[in-house]
């Protein structure tokens, strides 16, 4: 076998690869290719199977069908330490590497230059200075990784990972946590490599830089391949269109019932005034009026969650002001904003939503119970009752009270989780994401339901990565881009999934 | 080629995180130089240089555990089962030597393998299954008290048996009269234990392993470091100390106790803590774990002077001193953290 | 139901050892036989009867479980409350009189409270670890029970109505298995009558996700560590009344070994959530018949802790999803596709 592949032919060809998770498919039949020296981005949005891709790659997960050949040969590798001793190094988004070791150790963990059996500490402190030296960043070497910014910490993973005699380098993310002269650096370590004939694989959802760096890109959505192009072939706006899909032709139109009602006479629900939470969402002014839905557009990472979660108290703010019916609202958390009747279903429901041991009675009462305590036990008579009510209005299945909510689908899940909120009687209904990952009957049921509770005078704060729901939807919405709320489209005209996209492409050219 | 250098001056000074890195041992030497002093101002005969040397000769083999339990705590993990395999070894010197009649020297060699060999064996239960380590260092608790009943019940002696007066056989530094002082072979063993137990810690792969592992086994694992050997090692070394610390109990006494050690583990985990180690695991030095052992020998030094105290002043001085160590890592802990919330 | 097959496995294994000592012992092992004086005996009612300190500490453990936490204190709490209690009674003239009995377990029981509610505030406000937390009362607990005794092992006059707890009877069933089942069944109403079981179970499940329900953990936390110390408080005094002293050493040693083994035998798991008051309580029964089964088969009674050792290494491994993915491993490759030959050499080192 060569060592150098000739031009054009693929270094590492994955084919097919199919990958289960417990019931969800979150790989299905996708090919990628990799060629030496190219810098190949793979887009797509949350839970398109970037991630997954990746880590089938690099033997964190097993695949369930396909084939990976690297340099023409099948592999299959069962741990990092396998993928990397083939020559695939990772760095991923968060930092993996231990921050109570100095900068040099973590640089050479478990390769570090020895006497005899001993570490020399003293060689292995001026190659990582050198090391360091070369790619461009000085730091003292001897001090722990801990005393270091995480963007710093960041630059020292990708150096370990250059430093590794690789062919293939994944950066998974790693700009993230970077500013402007980090990421400057770190493009032209990459530009270096792939000039040395590296071949990357990169991912990050800051549009500029993928298209200031990447040669191609694989595009995903769902677990499914939508493409593959060379950069210079795909215009931004065909890129988002490719990332977010649109799938209005599977979906009934939901009748907007509330755009008969002018919500623009109501008053204000909610006021944010300048309310930000440094490193993740820049300050911002956002207004909800009664019985309003509101809609939050942009691509991943772009602060959307981070905007919600604010308001929702399941963070703290450290700047700006909240008024929630007229009122400054202090000391805000989960359990004050519940008792305030602001109802949040958080993006993800099996970390942040639902205890999957629990029934889905349980899981229903539980919003309610917290805010009785514990001694006031909902009668059972009462509590039977409400669940009934809700199993029957939301259309879950199967209608079980007794079952435990882990056994349910996701739409099911997502619906026993809105039905909590619902049993508290909120004001302000925040969704995150409330239609990713379930079946196309479970998302028109939520989105009627949505359209049927504003009707009644719910107001509705929507996050959601599929721009036809929200346009759908949306009285108003606001566009985010780069953690940076960058416009609120009003207008009936302005409310289109092109205008969306425009703005998204306008907002990154500006800044 | 870059064409720029970015530079960082760490968040908190060098100077600042060595010193942070320090305050707990640091807080530990000096409250052990207060404990002598203390006790020099307070007792007679306190200063002789006996006093010092009788810590190492009493707390030898707590000393070898608590360099054994200080690996596992480093790796993140716990080792409950030391106490019982202390035991467990110095019945089985007893019973192999005194019992069954297989020369000393071989008995010695089986024990020290057999308690490497459980070290390995629960290192592999608690890696590869996944089970907790309280829980599976549990069963070795439970498992080599019965064992160690099961063999004898009884107090076994072992004078009879000449090798086992090596262990106490003294090394004179000077007439005591004179300010002199003395200490056994095992006090010697024990040293060596530390000295080892140092080098291997901070300059060679496993040690450093070790830190890795503890600091965060998932980076550990996805940096390619081998984690399952790290982790099933540090039980082995525990082990290996316990059996070890079992070997040198009975020089010491030359006899095998039952009920010897009941509570071990306690005091190791204790003095490994107030040594400056995080029980979370990944920041510590086994130096400090022997400070640790002082305090806790100091403490019944001091009791002993005192003459009309009873013995578990030393546990509740040592349970006051652990909440303060736990409550001072917890604040440099937070302090150290970028605010979450 | 979910709930009974939980609780088929702990039965089946209790049921087993019951039908090994009868088969020993003969059908008295289980029959309860009416002593003289009109009490219930019999070997079956003792380990009853023993076993009731154990319950008590096993059911607080299963709630500190379900919350993810665990209670390594218990065994000195259980000492200090046995130490307050017989002490405070010796210390008085008449150690009859029954106000004076009263008070003593009225301030026995206070202290263990307050020294759960310290536990609790240490886990839920200082952010410290469950293990760590309850450590340094386990390390320090048995010298403060001997500063209240003075180092000595107080002995209580046998005309003492505090002996009457451990060693009296009502109805003829001794006071010991009255109070087990009384806390038992407080217990099970407290916690399933009220929501305490949900948000308990919903805490320990997904602590996040409780957090974003807007659920109090905190409070409840320190409740639940509170409840434990308690019902340890509440053992020390049964085992100090059976005794007629308090031996700080001694008393209830490893019992919080014991109460962890109990409560996984019972069915809940280590890592919280769902757990299951009646599981402990059967748990309890099969460690106390486990200890006479040894006897009664012939072994010697150090067998005891060896055997305990087997249960819980068994326990721990079927709980363990990897060891039963490694024993069912064999079975399932079958059917599945064989994997790729190169794949293993990759794996090597």
């Amino acid at each position: 076998m060569p060592a150098t592949a000739p031009p054009g032919a693929a270094l590492v060809q994955m084919t097919g690869i199919v990958k289960d998770f417990t019931g969800v498919r979150a790989l299905d039949g996708v090919d990628f290719t990799l060629r030496p020296g190219e810098i190949h981005a793979v887009m797509g949005e949350n839970g398109a199977g970037k991630s997954t891709l990746i880590k089938v790659l690099t033997g964190v997960h097993g695949h369930d069908a396909g084939e990976i050949l690297l340099d023409g040969e099948p592999v299959r590798f069962h741990s990092p330490k396998a993928a990397q001793a083939a020559g695939i190094s990772t760095v991923y988004q968060e930092v993996n590497l231990t921050d109570n070791l100095s900068v040099a150790e973590n640089l050479f963990a478990g390769r570090e230059p020895r006497l005899g059996p001993f570490i020399n500490f003293r060689a292995m402190r001026r190659k990582a200075k050198a090391l360091l030296d070369d790619i461009g960043i000085d730091l003292n070497v001897a001090a722990p990784l801990s005393s270091y910014s995480i963007a710093m910490q960041q630059l020292v993973a990708i150096a370990r990972a250059v430093d590794i005699e690789s062919k293939v380098l994944i950066l998974d993310e790693p700009t993230s946590s970077l500013d402007r002269d980090e990421v400057e650096v770190l493009l032209g370590v990459m530009r270096r490599l792939a000039a040395d004939g590296t071949a990357m694989v990169f991912i990050s959802h800051f549009l500029d830089q993928v298209y200031e760096i990447s040669d191609r890109m694989t595009v995903l959505r769902n677990g499914t391949l939508v493409g593959e192009w060379a950069t210079a072939d795909l215009p931004q706006s065909e890129l988002i269109g490719h990332m977010l899909g649109r799938e209005a032709a599977t979906l009934e139109q939901i009748e907007r019932a509330a755009s008969a009602h002018r919500v623009e006479d109501e008053e204000p629900l909610v006021e944010a005034r300048g309310l930000g939470r440094k490193g993740s969402i820049a300050p911002y002014d956002l207004t909800v009026r009664r019985g309003e839905v509101v809609g939050l557009a942009g691509l991943l990472g772009s602060g959307r969650t981070e905007t919600v979660r604010l308001i929702a108290g399941a963070d703290r703010a450290d700047s700006g002001a909240l008024q929630f019916e007229g009122r400054r609202v202090g000391g805000h958390n989960s359990r004050t904003a519940a008792a305030r009747g602001i109802a949040f279903c958080p993006e993800n429901r099996k970390t942040e939503g639902l205890v999957g041991d629990l029934t889905v009675a349980e899981n229903m009462i539980l919003a309610m119970q917290a805010s009785r305590g514990w001694a006031r036990s909902i009668p059972v008579a009462r509590r039977d009752k409400l669940v009934a009510e809700f199993i029957e209005k939301l259309g879950i299945r199967p209608a079980d009270p007794d079952m435990p909510v882990k056994n349910l689908s996701g739409g099911n899940q997502q619906k026993v989780l809105l039905a909590r909120w619902m049993l508290i009687e909120p004001k302000l209904l925040i969704l995150d994401e409330p239609t990713r990952g379930i079946d196309v009957g479970a998302k028109a049921d939520i989105q009627r339901l949505v359209a049927e509770l504003s009707a009644d005078g719910l107001s509705v704060l929507f996050v959601s990565a599929e721009l036809d729901e929200v346009t759908r939807l949306s009285d108003r919405i606001a566009v985010l881009r780069d953690r940076e709320l960058i416009a609120v489209l009003e207008s009936e005209a302005d409310m289109t999934t092109e205008r969306i996209v425009d703005t998204i492409v306008a907002g990154g050219r500006e800044s | 080629m870059t064409t720029q250098t970015l530079t960082e001056r760490p968040a908190r000074s060098t100077l600042f995180d060595g010193l942070t890195r320090y305050v707990p041992i640091g807080a530990t030497v000096a409250l052990l130089i207060a404990l002598y002093l203390g006790g020099v101002a307070n007792y007679p005969n306190f200063d002789s240089p006996q006093v010092v040397a009788k810590l190492f000769i009493d707390n030898a083999p707590l000393l070898v555990i608590a360099v054994g339990m200080t690996f596992v705590i480093l790796s993140g993990g716990i080792d409950l089962s030391v106490g019982s395999v202390m035991a467990f070894s110095t019945m089985a010197c007893a019973w192999l030597t005194v019992d069954a009649g297989i020369p000393a020297p071989a008995a010695l060699v089986m024990v020290l393998a057999f308690g490497t060999l459980w070290g390995l064996a629960i290192g592999a239960v608690i890696h590869y299954f996944n089970v907790q380590p309280f829980i599976a260092t549990l069963v070795g608790l439970f498992l080599f008290r019965g064992l160690t009943l099961q063999i004898n019940s009884e107090d076994v002696s072992m004078r009879e048996i000449e090798f086992w007066q090596w262990g106490m056989t003294h090394v004179d530094f000077g007439e005591i009269r004179d300010g002199g002082f003395w200490l056994p072979y095992l006090s010697f063993v024990a040293f060596a234990v530390v000295i080892v137990a140092f080098v291997t810690l901070h300059y060679t792969r496993f040690g450093r392993g070790v830190y890795a592992v503890g600091g965060s086994e998932s980076s550990a694992l996805l940096m390619g470091l081998p984690v399952a050997r790290t982790k099933i090692g540090v039980y082995a070394v525990s082990g290996f100390c316990a059996a070890l610390a079992g070997v040198l109990a009975a020089f010491a006494t030359k006899s095998a106790n039952p009920l010897a050690n009941v509570g071990a583990e306690l005091d190791a985990i204790a003095a490994v803590v107030i040594g400056g180690t995080l029980l979370t695991g990944g920041a510590g030095f086994v130096l400090g774990t022997v400070a640790g052992v002082m305090v806790w020998g100091m403490l019944n030094t001091l009791i002993a002077f005192q003459g009309n105290l009873s013995s578990w002043w030393a546990r509740i001085v040592m349970g006051i001193l652990l909440l303060a160590f736990i409550l001072l890592q917890r604040v440099l802990a937070r302090s150290g953290e970028k605010r979450r919330t | 139901m979910n709930y009974a097959k939980r609780l088929m496995w702990p039965l089946i294994i209790l049921l087993a050892l019951i039908v090994v000592n009868i088969v020993a012992t003969g059908v008295d092992f289980i029959v309860p036989s009416v002593n003289e004086d009109g009490r219930l005996g019999g070997a079956f009612v003792n380990i009853l009867r023993r076993s009731a300190p154990l319950l008590l500490i096993a059911l607080g453990m299963t709630l500190v479980i379900a919350t993810k936490g665990i209670d390594l204190s218990v065994g000195a709490v259980y000492a200090i409350g046995a130490a307050i209690a017989c002490q405070t009674i010796i210390d008085a003239p008449d150690q009859t009189a029954a106000g004076l009995v009263f008070s003593a377990v009225a301030i026995a029981l206070v202290v263990t409270a307050v020294i759960g509610a310290w536990n609790g505030v240490m886990v839920a406000y200082f952010g410290i670890q469950p293990i760590v937390a309850t450590l340094i009362l386990m390390i320090a607990g048995r010298g403060i029970a001997q500063l209240v005794t003075g180092g000595q092992i107080p002995k209580v006059q046998d005309s003492s109505p505090f002996t009457e707890l451990g060693r009296g009877a009502f109805l003829a069933v001794p006071i010991p298995i009255w109070i087990a089942a009384l806390v038992l069944t407080a217990l099970a109403l407290l916690t399933r009558r009220t929501a305490l079981g949900m948000l308990l179970e919903s805490v320990g499940g997904n602590p996040e996700a409780s957090r974003l329900a807007g659920i109090r953990s905190k409070g409840i936390t320190v409740l639940v560590y509170l409840v434990c110390a308690l019902c340890a408080g509440l053992a020390g005094l049964i085992g100090a009344a059976n005794l007629g002293s308090a031996d700080a050493n001694n008393g209830g040693l490893w019992i919080e070994l014991d109460a962890i083994l109990a409560v996984v035998i019972g069915g809940t798991a280590l890592l919280g959530g769902r757990f299951f008051l009646l599981g402990t309580a059967i748990g309890v029964v099969i460690i106390g018949t486990l200890e006479d089964t040894i006897i009664n088969v012939g072994l010697s009674s150090q067998w005891q802790f060896t055997a305990k050792a087997i249960v819980v290494f068994v326990v721990a491994l079927l709980q363990s999803p990897e060891f039963r993915a490694w024993i069912l491993k064999p079975i399932k490759r079958r059917p599945a596709a064989p994997a790729p030959a190169p794949a293993e050499e990759v794996q090597a080192k």
